[in-house]
């Protein structure tokens, strides 16, 4: 399979973007500060109308990785029926893009809920807080390197026994 | 010299009618979280009927209630609602903790759930189970009575005696909140070495 024709004039009017196809979908690169520009391009130009997911990777341990988060945006254009997989690594100590949420509403929560998790910060969110977890939380879970067992935020409560309750 | 009695008169002791009246009415309080709760809905419908043992009376406002059934995982979200509702609750109350999710985290050794409720309520008995039957729940309740005829006085002496206040393993050192924890600066500390494939 090939892959479809708005690949090419994305890739013309925006150099550096890389496309490659994977059993049918197309996934194109970005660097993390060209990336705004590339959603709002495919939105308004090439009919992508609706951010179906926004979730990240944390490569840490990954065999042959050579970044550490890989942050996801898939497109839907509701029109075509056609998917984009947009991706962009990032590395720390910059963990920031800028938010997809003027273009689409949908990505409110979706970027609340990767800062919550992996510690992705999103520039222009208008309410970037936890969406998941409670707010006195201090680490970000789902990265790798966040213990596995032990006792953790999850017994900081206070304790109460036959006698003071 | 003994005293003649009556016939159909018995002499007892006055905790040990209010023991046995707070036995068999039990009302108890459902924090239902998961699937658990499933099951303690269905010792409560008819063909297990929980009002045999006169603990049919499920109230969901915590003030009207003595007995306390955590059924289900308990999340840091969900962990400050308990312990409200606990304190809600009037003495003398009791708490059963159903299952192993409530008892000990189940299988969600996880960075949310709590593992067991008693690190953090008084719990008076456990069930075991994933889920338990309904029979085992029962089972529970009846045991839970005969600790109550055993130990209650009527001025709830009981809950005030050493042996009730036995601080669980593991309470000891708990972190203080506000304090910087290991676990903190291990997340955002730097990125460990890669081991080369």
């Amino acid at each position: 399979m090939t892959l479809p024709a708005y690949v090419t004039q994305v890739q013309s009017a925006h150099p550096g973007v890389e496309a490659s196809e994977f059993r049918g979908q197309t996934r194109l690169k970005v660097a993390p500060d060209r990336l705004f520009e590339l959603l709002s391009a495919l939105r308004n130009d090439h009919g992508f109308d609706m951010l179906a997911d926004v979730t990240c990777v944390d490569y840490l341990t990954y065999r042959g990785a050579t970044d550490r988060f890989g942050l996801v945006y898939v497109l839907v254009g509701t029109q075509t029926n056609e998917r984009c997989i947009v991706r962009t690594y990032l590395n720390e100590p910059d963990l920031t893009v800028q938010s997809a949420v003027p273009l689409w509403k949908g990505a409110d929560w979706l970027e609340r809920e990767v800062w919550d998790m992996f510690g992705i910060r999103f520039r222009g969110h208008p309410d970037l807080r936890r969406i998941l977890l409670p707010e006195e939380f201090t680490a970000h879970p789902l990265r790798k390197d966040y213990p596995l067992q032990g006792r953790g935020e999850r017994h900081n409560f206070p304790v109460l026994t036959r006698s003071n309750s | 010299m003994a005293l003649e009695l009556p016939e159909n008169v018995v002499v007892s002791q006055l905790d040990q009618l209010a023991s046995w009246c707070r036995k068999n009415s039990l009302w108890p309080m459902p924090f239902a979280t998961a699937c658990c709760g499933i099951e303690l809905m269905a010792t409560g419908a008819s063909r297990h009927d929980l009002a045999r043992f006169g603990a049919e009376v499920m109230r969901f406002s915590p003030r009207q209630c003595d007995l306390m059934i955590v059924a289900g995982r308990v999340v840091m979200k969900m962990l400050p609602v308990l312990q409200r509702i606990w304190e809600q609750m009037h003495e003398p109350k009791w708490c059963i903790s159903m299952g192993a999710c409530a008892s000990t985290g189940g299988v969600f050794d996880t960075y949310c759930v709590v593992q067991g409720i008693d690190r953090f309520i008084p719990v008076d008995m456990y069930v075991p189970g994933c889920p338990p039957r309904p029979e085992q729940l029962i089972q529970a309740i009846i045991d839970l009575q005969d600790q109550i005829q055993r130990g209650g006085t009527i001025r709830g002496a009981e809950f005030e005696t050493a042996q009730r206040q036995r601080t669980k393993r593991a309470l000891i050192e708990l972190p203080i909140i506000g304090q910087p924890q290991p676990w903190q600066s291990f997340a955002t500390g730097p990125r460990p070495a890669r081991s080369t494939p």
